[in-house]
């Protein structure tokens, strides 16, 4: 399959790429690991007339803790896995990245595709949710910080504007005794999620829940955050009692749709299931377990 | 990169020429922007080891090294290699000896049609250049994005095992 054609720029840096894009009147789209975006220009469901490759775009391809860990759009899959920062203090981040599609496609796809490709059965979503994070979006008028709660608009859609160009992650520094894990359900390697969900808590000395964040992906038009689960958890010990409440205020919240992965009953029930299980591993991590 | 060079088309402009490195032969030629890396071997270059299986980023039978890592290569434009690095399956065997991988595919039996074989080593390759000893699990993993339908991959995760234990011995052997 071959891609409709288009007209095509190399950016020098992000400010040549946002004058690129804006120069396209809207026509612009950024390419940067491209592992979504090309099979949908294959199968013509794209159709930009304009690509801004920003994969040459030096500095945005690092991670580094500055208080809070800052994850460069341009970062791959492959190597957010293997940074020792990641490795060490965010398992979620590894938990997350190590399921998204497959090692080959992990090679090229980036953090910051994941995210404004805004598809809801990505997976970094979901965790951005559960980790609070905000994104970095550059435009011709400078820079703001979107937190991801007001990130993602409609399926395929963020509030980006046509000449935005995401350029870092940001996720808060996790306070002491915390602990995150994202727990995917998938019929194969590769295969987007039956469902998935991402936990992220803190618990203050007695072993009690303070801060407190679940994503589900897969779950609506967009990744969901499980605000009713979260209230439920927060402030309360984890006992086996609290987390089936939680679990499934969860499913609750979720909209699932059926689909050759499944009827969206036997969906609810994943999510419910894998949210347990998310809030016990993120329990046991946040305990000094694994 | 010579980001400077780099190639940029315009309105009514139909190509661009880009520089590519493929299995240490440089290569200079005029690609259109959509061209696929995969069919820019297969079809620019006539090169035809690097095959076009699923087409949709499942099965990994393009695989290639891009500037040293395993990529679909009909998931990557043609120009997004410009200045860049590119190995195929042609560029393992050198003056008349097979690479270690393709031994092992030989004696432990790696292939029954073949069509999932240049992938399956170019994946391979790129594991062994990161991991020496890699174990069952490992090579397993490595190997997830790349989909057999004939041997149910026992025989593949030999001949990977038998070319790391190759690899190795002849390391050693120089040291």
């Amino acid at each position: 399959m071959i891609p409709a054609s288009f007209e095509y720029a190399v950016a020098r840096d992000v400010a040549h790429a946002i004058e690129l894009l804006t120069s396209s009147g809207g026509e612009g789209k950024v390419l940067a690991g491209g592992q979504s975006l090309i099979p949908l220009m294959k199968f013509r469901l794209a159709q930009p007339a304009f690509l801004v490759d920003i994969n040459r775009i030096s500095g945005l391809a690092q991670i580094r803790e500055n208080g809070d860990l800052r994850i460069g759009a341009l970062v791959r899959e492959a190597d957010l896995d293997m940074n020792p920062i990641v490795r060490e203090r965010y398992q979620i981040l590894v938990d997350t990245t190590r399921v998204i599609a497959d090692p080959l496609v992990r090679n090229m796809a980036t953090v910051g595709g994941n995210l404004a490709h805004a598809d809801p059965a990505n997976d970094h979503p979901a965790t951005m949710l559960a980790l609070r994070a905000s994104v970095v979006a550059r435009g011709p008028t400078g820079e703001r910080l979107i937190p991801i709660d007001e990130f993602f608009v409609d399926t395929f859609t963020t509030v980006l504007g046509p000449n935005e160009i995401l350029t870092e992650i940001r996720i808060p520094k996790p306070p002491a005794r915390s602990g995150g894990a994202y727990l995917k359900l998938e019929r194969k390697v590769g295969d987007f999620a039956i469902a998935g969900v991402a936990v992220m808590l803190a618990l203050d000395e007695k072993g009690k829940v303070g801060a407190v964040g679940i994503g589900v992906t897969n779950a609506g038009p967009t990744a969901i955050r499980a605000r009713k689960a979260e209230e439920i958890l927060r402030g309360q010990a984890t006992d086996d009692k609290t987390i089936a409440a939680a679990a499934a205020a969860a499913a609750g919240e979720s909209k699932p749709w059926s689909d050759l992965r499944g009827p969206a009953e036997y969906k609810l029930d994943v999510i419910r299931v894998l949210t347990q299980r998310a809030i016990r591993k993120a329990v046991a991590r946040a305990t000094g377990g694994k | 990169m010579a980001v400077e060079t780099a190639p940029t088309t315009s309105k009514g402009q139909r190509t661009l020429k880009i520089h590519v490195t493929i299995n240490g032969a440089p290569h200079d030629v005029d690609v259109e922007a959509r061209t696929l890396l995969v069919h820019f071997l297969r079809e620019n270059l006539g090169m035809t080891g690097t095959h076009i299986g699923c087409d949709t980023t499942n099965c990994g039978a393009c695989t290639v090294l891009l500037n040293g890592r395993a990529v679909k290569s009909c998931t990557v434009f043609a120009v997004q290699a410009d200045q860049g690095t590119v190995a195929t399956v042609e560029g393992l065997e050198k003056d008349g000896k097979l690479h270690p991988i393709q031994e092992g595919f030989h004696q432990e039996h790696g292939l029954q049609c073949g069509f999932c074989t240049p992938g399956m080593m170019m994946t391979a390759v790129a594991l062994l250049e990161k991991n020496k000893q890699p174990t069952e699990l490992e090579i397993r993993e490595a190997i997830s994005g790349n989909l057999c339908r004939c041997t149910g991959y026992v025989n593949i995760v030999k001949s990977i095992d038998h070319a790391a234990r190759v690899m190795r011995e002849t390391a050693e052997g120089k040291a």
